[in-house]
């Protein structure tokens, strides 16, 4: 290997009087896929803040092929190669996908926009991606995965040396993590250097060349990824070994009373013709693909979406549930995925954000903030809430903490029946380890469980049987030694099917 | 290590923020106090400042209840034109209402019922035709402004409503006696002020306002009744409006077509002014307060110096209004 691209040589990074990087040293070879492994809070994503240019280092140098130098404020070392690729996008969501790969560069006629030309360039960009994205649609528009191809066509159209990805699958399916993967293939080969960050191991062990693992704002390693096992990943990260991330499943429960049924249930556009059945002390998984109507029919369930047609029953009885009040007075709680947009109030504070749900339970016209913060002190104990303050925003936690903050307002209310969407999207594997177990605790007291989860590896640690949906259809409902990868991969993509629609296949499970 | 530098950044952020949010409008209100001073001692008067305090009363009534609509989120722009129809209503309903209940205290009494009712129906259609009708709340009060605008100036015939005199004199003193020293405009405003305090400050409700004013989507997914809470806001705010109309209505002793004539915008400026956040989510009772004396202040101290003309009022609010909001976002806009 010759010079590294980018190098920086005993990095420190403060904010106020907290040191969050200590003494880094790393290097980015021309051409490879580095990934960058560690736990939540490690240090990954201000590492890369900084070499992107968004944050300047407290002490060390950074080196652009050799050279120190200053990277300057906030996204301008774009120009010299080094491209950052949020977690959240950057995207202009009102503008087309064209006027986005454009956005600051764009290219002129004199004083007009030379439209075409950014069109066809813009189609050029894509091709090459493999990308089917029209650059005329507006970004709103767009499914997730194809909003990070535009992100990427962006970065691509920058002429990027470096790219810098972080988390970029969190939101991906399996094939589109193939597609994303072909492309970073191709970029390789094309001479960019590709920062890859991500928690989950498998990928890192399938696409990275070498890999940098960070814990606790050190740089524990840098070593070649086909000398390392996902195992030793994980033991590096978290600096012990890591055995036992699902607990043994309790024996299945098929002949507990059914504490939730939903029958037929549709919602235009999106389910069709859904039915379910939920036990006393089960967890219940269900997968499929991005887009398949797991949310949508468990939205729907919970009236947080209308639907036509289907009935519900809760222990045996008809339910009435028009909103979510409704649902929770029968005991049935839903944490989203979407815990920024749908789950937590970011801009306050952990306590009202902790008693939303059960406010009621505060008083009944005024809130007693005394029981409030004495809750508060409470969940923040049993759900390893770790904040730097008790009265810090909902916003400024981490993932893995806003996670268990929304899981511990959601059990203020005291459910029978938790449904969790995507319970472990984006969270570190210690925090994913806690949620495992949390959930595993709640069955033993009797409660039941749905988790919906893009995970498989999740879904079969977990679940006891397993809800499969493809194209709003329930294709399959499979449980004892049916619950693999494989068979689930079978119901999800088409491949196998079982007569979903009759109410003896699905009830009979 | 994201999460700790938004924790840092966040933090910063917010205390700079908070303090400004929650003391700017005091520490203004102070300053301007003592420029009043400086500029005419007479100002600090409590004769003067009863006086100015007053005449706040019927924006500052209106203000508090704009706190809420603006807290969750909402926006009323009718509040002006709702003023004027509920006063030309109500002096029409009392002079007819005479002949049967004489001009004494029955009279006024029922007339102030009746502007209550209308105060909360006028709320409600509002709130609903926004929730159910899943209108945006600019455009509805928007359309509402228009309609009672034009219906007051109809039932006016153009012209002036003005209320008997025999029910004016009875009428008379709640807007110009007060109790212990206090004019009842100012008793009732500190009443509504304190009333609104303890809802936004202390109740679930006012947690609610708040957050369905942060973030509408959560509160849904919280089981919040957020259409419900949402209407209430209206109605609250309808109710603070004929609350002002109340205390307006013996003061002048009619309407006409341009009674409440940018009344809206005048509250709105005290919501904003106070630190209450017009996109919502944080809002601020007595900062509304602090906000509605302030632009009542800056007016009288213009009268009172004489050596900037009092039709500059209006450009002052302005440039108030707009650094006010430059100081509650602390120092650079986020990135």
């Amino acid at each position: 290997m010759g010079q590294p691209i980018v190098a920086v040589e005993s990095l420190a990074k403060s904010f106020g009087p907290v040191q969050v990087l200590f003494d880094i040293d790393f290097a980015l070879e021309q051409g490879e896929v580095h990934a960058l492994v560690g736990e939540n809070g490690a240090g990954k994503s201000t590492l890369m803040k900084i070499l992107s240019g968004y944050e300047q280092p407290t002490s060390g140098l950074i080196c652009l092929d050799g050279n120190p130098i200053t990277l300057p404020d906030s996204g301008t070392a774009e120009r010299l190669g080094i491209v950052l690729i949020h977690q959240e996008f950057a995207l202009a969501e009102h503008l087309t996908v064209e006027e986005n790969i454009f956005l600051g560069r764009e290219i002129r006629r004199g004083w007009l926009l030379d439209k075409k030309a950014m069109r066809d360039q813009s189609r050029a960009i894509l091709r090459e991606l493999d990308c089917t994205v029209d650059p005329d649609s507006r970004v709103q528009d767009l499914s997730v995965s194809d909003k990070q191809m535009v992100e990427i066509a962006k970065a691509v159209s920058r002429e990027a040396r470096v790219l810098i990805m972080d988390e970029p699958t969190a939101v991906l399916t399996g094939t589109e993590t193939q597609v994303l993967f072909r492309l970073i293939r191709r970029l390789k080969a094309q001479g960019v250097t590709i920062v890859y960050i991500s928690h989950k191991l498998d990928e890192v062990a399938e696409i990275s060349d070498r890999l940098s693992v960070l814990r606790d704002g050190v740089l524990v390693e840098t070593r070649p990824t086909a000398q390392t096992s996902q195992e030793d990943m994980a033991t590096l990260m978290v600096g012990r070994p890591l055995s036992d991330l699902f607990l043994p499943k309790s024996p299945p429960v098929s002949d507990a009373d059914r504490v939730l049924e939903v029958e037929r249930v549709s919602v235009p556009g999106w389910v069709h013709d859904a039915s379910f059945d939920l036990r006393r002390g089960e967890i219940l998984g269900f997968a499929g693909l991005i887009g398949a109507g797991r949310t949508e029919l468990m939205e729907a369930v919970l009236g947080l979406r209308r639907r036509t047609g289907g009935t519900i029953r809760r222990n045996g009885a008809a339910l009435r549930i028009r909103d979510m009040a409704d649902a929770v007075t029968a005991g049935i709680v839903y944490l989203t995925e979407d815990r920024k947009g749908k789950g937590l109030l970011l801009d306050k504070h952990l306590r009202p954000n902790l008693t939303l749900l059960a406010l009621d339970r505060y008083g009944r016209v005024l809130v007693d903030e005394a029981a409030e913060e004495q809750a508060l002190r409470v969940a923040a104990n049993a759900f390893d809430i770790r904040a730097k303050r008790l009265d810090a925003t909902a916003g400024t936690l981490s993932g893995g903490n806003q996670q268990k903050l929304l899981l511990a307002k959601t059990m203020q209310v005291e459910p029978e029946i938790i449904i969790i969407d995507e319970p472990t999207r984006g969270i570190d594997i210690g925090t994913k380890r806690q949620i495992y177990h949390f959930i595993h605790d709640l069955i033993g007291r009797g409660k039941s469980c749905i988790v919906i989860s893009s995970e498989l590896q999740e879904i079969v640690g977990l679940a006891h049987r397993v809800v499969v949906m493809r194209q709003g259809r329930v294709t399959g409902i499979l449980s004892g030694e049916d619950v693999t990868e494989q068979e689930i991969v079978r119901y999800a993509t088409g491949l196998k099917q079982q007569e979903a629609s009759s109410d003896a296949a699905v009830l009979g499970a | 290590m994201q999460q700790s530098l938004a924790r840092d950044a966040g933090r910063e952020a917010r205390l700079r923020r908070f303090d400004l949010k929650l003391w700017g409008p005091f520490l203004a209100l102070a300053a301007l106090m003592v420029l009043g001073l400086l500029v005419n001692p007479t100002f600090l008067s409590p004769g003067n400042l009863l006086n100015v305090v007053t005449r706040t009363a019927f924006i500052g009534i209106i203000a508090v209840g704009a706190t809420f609509v603006i807290t969750a989120g909402g926006l009323d722009l009718s509040v002006g034109s709702m003023a004027a129809f509920i006063s030309g209503v109500m002096i029409i309903a009392m002079n007819a209402l005479v002949q049967q209940l004489g001009p004494g205290w029955s009279t006024v009494s029922a007339g102030m019922a009746l502007a209550l009712v209308l105060g909360l129906v006028a709320g409600a259609v509002n709130g609903i035709a926004i929730t159910r009708g899943r209108i945006e709340a600019f455009i509805v009060t928007l359309g509402t402004m228009g309609i009672y605008r034009s219906l007051v100036t109809y039932i006016a015939d153009g012209g002036t409503i003005t209320l008997a005199s025999p029910v004016r004199a009875t009428y008379r003193p709640v807007y110009y006696d007060s109790v212990l020293g206090i004019p009842y405009p100012i008793l009732l405003f500190a009443i509504v002020a304190v009333i609104g305090a303890v809802v936004m400050n202390r109740t679930r409700f006012g947690r609610y306002v708040s957050a369905i004013g942060s973030n509408e989507a959560v509160a849904r997914y919280s089981a919040i009744h957020v259409d419900r809470v949402k209407t209430l806001t209206y109605v609250i705010q309808g109710m603070c409006v004929a609350l002002a109309v109340i205390i307006y209505v013996p003061r002048l002793g009619s309407a006409s077509a341009t009674t409440g004539l940018l009344w809206e915008l005048e509250a709105i400026a005290a919501v904003i002014i106070g630190g209450t956040a017009l996109r919502g989510g944080f809002g601020r009772i007595w900062g509304t307060v602090a906000g509605a004396i302030m632009l009542a202040m800056i007016g009288n101290i213009l009268n009172l110096t004489g050596a900037i003309s009092a039709y500059l009022n209006g450009a002052i609010q302005g440039v108030i209004i707009i650094v006010a909001v430059l100081l509650q976002r602390g120092g650079t806009p986020r990135r």
